[in-house]
């Protein structure tokens, strides 16, 4: 299963969990995952999130495939000015 | 799934070159056409009404004598809009949320700071249109207001918004508040990291915030047409999204709206979002006729985004040896009138580029009575690190140790966890400290009263939507058509070499224009460092499909198979003339052939650019501090930095130059000065001094290219580190002239003589 963290600002909106493993596809699955198990994180999950899948950093990419054995960390999206 | 191409190394014949700008002549000669130069037969002049207060309640707005003014054909007030539901988007600098953007626009409920929108109105003149503006009368109910950060994050403050509790903080808070959002960032066991340090700083830092200071103001025209289309042409760094907010607030059809960039007299993050362009095209509808409206340097001051003030308090230790063991800081941001600083994205910043095993970083996004802020280039980065590479400036002073090498013993590499989540991939911090320790800068000579300051910097960079096409023309030239606004950077350059380099050709043959909204897909804005990443392998995606779809025509024409048929020097030739020999075709040749033999060629991009490569900078700078005035002077100025690759070296050094610029002027001038009242005292470049080319010497710059492994050119982006750094350098030189170190920007003559004569002085 893959191992997702999430980082402590997100922490608050998943009742405090910073670590769980999941057994997901691709992101828009973890999100789906992620979005039933912890409702306080949905709002985060549809705007402000991106994800590092093994220390690439992602953002707006639903179908990136996460394998089995991959670290997912879900951080807050970057833009710039 | 991503469409990144990974880095190849090869030889470049135009890439790394330095060829004048498609867009160069027309600037020189005046005939680019900005926002304001556009104008439209029977259009009139929008002006907009704002409030003279910080804070107040609207009770009634009467526009009836506006209204009957003579030439006055419109006017919108909070009862044109639809009310908004939160709802949120990205637009450059964080999420926008649409329910602010519409109060924003256009006051709703109450006014939130000195110059927000109230009314707007179309007229046949300027004159008659500032007159009516006279008329129109506003019942306010005035309330206490609250600018300060800090007096603002107190339970007693006056609050903005009744209905605005605490995000991030569980329970949720039992009464509203203007903090709108608290995060915390960090890794490791603070307490024990601080129990291994011999030397413990802390200090607190307060900054003002600072405006963009593009030269253009804003300036728009909208045509709203009877059957109910609609047609912007505006100043931005991203029409499309332009176009999704004016189509969300006016509830309009996106494809109903046709958004034509015009060029763009600078930007830098301050023109990302939407402030006249709805009620432009409110007005065009109310009146059946196109409105014109130009911000006035006044407007730009008081309505349009700052990049916030703030109050950031910072705490490192470290071992005796310079080795860093735990850091932890607090970062209050104003975000204006509305929630959405980047405060989220400093706090992330903050201590990147340096690998500690024990840092926790708290943030505070805190409405204030002031402007809602917009990104400026690194949004957040500089005024953070400002604090922290002051604390680091002194820790390395305390400890002895020359401050590259402080920061060279702690610096993050390919593999250092950071505290936001994941580990660094390729980047070239180190690099760039070696490289700026190497420069015959760092070890020049001072004389008395002067000094010598080092500062660095990191940004995430992005990628984000993006389209391109290419277009093969009947002579064989080709139209490089783009979605990504060249913010003056020179991206037009950048994007056709890389396009001329993937098809061999002369980089003449390529002409890049901006299409407007209608011709492409949607393209995200052009802010964080992300046009030449993401149009650039947008560029090289349509120049390969382009490439594909040419060698399978002369397949056809020649009667080849495709494997036959390789592209080398810019044409087609054969793969292996032992093998399949044929007449090598060019692109023109091709060209006058294509449309009798299957039609048009061209080559498409429609991507989610990933992959983006962080980048790094090194600054050091020497002042001279005038003791009796309080003067500081940039004697001499080098930045270095890793950009992955400089496709066109001349305007990768024209970012770096131009974001030193912004950042010596953060730190040495600029400031918003608000009266008790709650009134913007500067509104105008005569009050509100950026520096002009006098003010400062030539700043040198050093290009680092450690290649970004998920671009094919190995491009990371070079816009926003530049000015992360400024501030800090010029702290730690002024520390190093004259002994007193400065924890307020800006760093202005009086503060300077205060400090000078106060208790910091060593």
């Amino acid at each position: 299963m893959a191992r997702i963290a999430l980082s402590s600002s997100l922490a608050p909106y998943a009742d405090g969990v910073r670590e769980l493993e999941l057994e997901v596809a691709n992101v828009r699955q973890l999100f789906e995952v992620l979005g039933e198990r912890y409702p306080g994180l949905q709002a985060q999950l549809e705007g402000e999130v991106a994800v590092a899948i093994d220390n690439e950093i992602y953002q707006d990419a639903l179908l990136q495939p996460i394998r089995s054995d991959s670290e997912v960390v879900l951080i807050s999206k970057i833009a710039g000015g | 799934m991503s469409d990144t191409l990974k880095y190849e190394e090869k030889k470049l014949k135009i890439v790394g070159t330095r060829p004048l700008r498609p867009d160069g002549v027309d600037k020189v000669t005046g005939r680019a056409r900005y926002g304001a130069d556009y104008n439209l037969a029977g259009q009139l002049i929008g002006k907009v009404l704002r409030s003279p207060y910080a804070h107040a309640r609207i009770k009634a707005i009467d526009v009836s004598a506006a209204l009957a003014l003579p030439g006055v054909k419109a006017v919108v007030t909070r009862d044109d809009f639809p009310e908004m539901p939160n709802e949120y988007a990205s637009a450059g600098e964080l999420t926008v949320n649409y329910r602010a953007v519409t109060r924003n626009m256009m006051a709703r409920e109450k006014v939130l700071y000195d110059g927000h929108p109230v009314a707007a109105l179309a007229a046949v003149s300027e004159s008659v249109a500032r007159a009516a503006l006279a008329l129109i009368k506003v019942d306010y109910e005035v309330l206490p207001h609250v600018i300060d950060v800090v007096e603002a994050m107190r339970p007693d403050a006056p609050l903005l918004h009744e209905d605005q509790y605490t995000e991030g903080v569980k329970p949720k808070p039992a009464r509203p508040s203007n903090i709108a959002k608290r995060l915390e960032y960090g890794h490791g066991d603070l307490a024990a990291g601080f129990a291994k340090a011999d030397v413990i700083i802390e200090r607190e830092f307060n900054t003002k915030p600072v405006h963009q200071g593009y030269i253009e103001p804003q300036a728009c025209l909208a045509s709203y047409s009877a059957d109910g289309q609609a047609e912007l042409w505006t100043c931005t760094q991203g029409h499309f999204v332009f176009r999704a907010q004016c189509a969300k607030v006016l509830q309009m059809d996106v494809s109903k709206i046709r958004v034509t960039p015009t060029e763009i007299g600078g930007g830098f993050g301050g023109k990302n979002n939407v402030y006249n362009e709805p009620l432009a095209i409110a007005l065009s509808r109310k009146s059946n006729r196109p409105v014109k409206m130009v911000m006035t340097r006044e407007e730009v001051f008081r309505a349009t985004g700052p990049t916030p003030g703030a109050n950031v308090k910072v705490k490192i230790g470290c071992t005796l040896d310079g080795r860093i063991t735990a850091a932890q800081a607090e970062v209050n941001f104003q975000a204006g009138a509305f929630p959405g600083s980047p405060v989220n994205q400093a706090s992330m910043c903050a201590f990147t580029r340096y690998d500690i095993a024990n840092v926790r970083v708290v943030g505070h996004d805190v409405t204030v009575n002031r402007p809602k802020v917009a990104a400026y280039r690194a949004p957040g980065a500089p005024i953070v690190v400002f604090g922290v590479e002051s604390v680091i400036d002194e820790l390395s002073k305390k400890l002895g140790i020359d401050p590259i090498e402080f920061r060279l013993k702690n610096a993050a590499k390919e593999g250092t966890q950071t505290y936001y989540g994941p580990k660094l991939g390729p980047i070239g911090y180190v690099q760039t400290l070696e490289a700026a320790r190497a420069h015959p800068h760092y070890s020049a000579p001072l004389g008395p009263n002067q000094g010598r300051g080092v500062a660095t910097g990191f940004w995430f960079n992005i990628g984000n939507e993006t389209t391109c096409s290419l277009n093969l023309q009947p002579d064989g030239t080709l139209t490089l058509n783009l979605g990504t606004i060249d913010v003056a950077g020179g991206s037009r350059a950048s994007l056709s070499m890389m396009v001329a380099e993937e098809l061999g050709i002369e980089l003449e043959r390529v002409r890049p224009i901006i299409g407007d909204t209608s011709t492409l897909g949607f393209n995200f804005v052009t802010a964080g460092s992300r046009s030449t990443f993401a149009s650039g392998m947008a560029g090289v995606i349509a120049s390969r499909d382009m490439i594909e779809k040419l060698r399978a025509r002369v397949a056809k024409i020649r009667e080849v198979p495709l494997a036959a048929v390789a592209w080398k020097n810019g044409r087609a030739e054969p793969a292996d003339a032992r093998v399949v020999k044929f007449e090598p075709m060019s692109l023109a040749e091709i060209a006058a052939m294509a449309g009798r033999t299957g039609g048009p060629i061209a080559g498409h991009a429609e991507i989610n650019a990933q992959g983006a490569g962080p980048g790094f900078g090194a600054h050091i700078v020497d002042v001279e501090v005038d003791r009796q005035t309080g003067a500081v002077k940039i004697l001499r100025y080098t930045v270095v930095q890793d950009v992955g690759k400089a496709i066109h070296p001349a305007y990768v050094e024209g970012q770096m130059q131009g974001g030193a610029a912004q950042g010596i002027g953060w730190a040495l001038n600029e400031e918003y000065v608000y009266g008790a009242d709650g009134v913007l005292q500067n509104p105008g470049f005569l009050d509100y001094r950026v520096p002009v080319a006098s003010d400062l010497p030539m700043i040198d710059t050093v290009i680092v290219e450690v290649p970004n492994p998920n671009h094919p050119y190995g491009v990371r982006g070079c816009g926003e580190v530049p000015i992360i750094s400024p501030m800090a350098a010029i702290a730690n030189a002024i520390d190093n002239a004259v002994g007193v170190r400065l924890y307020q920007q800006p760093f202005s003559p009086p503060r300077v003589l205060e400090a000078l004569s106060g208790p910091a002085k060593r």
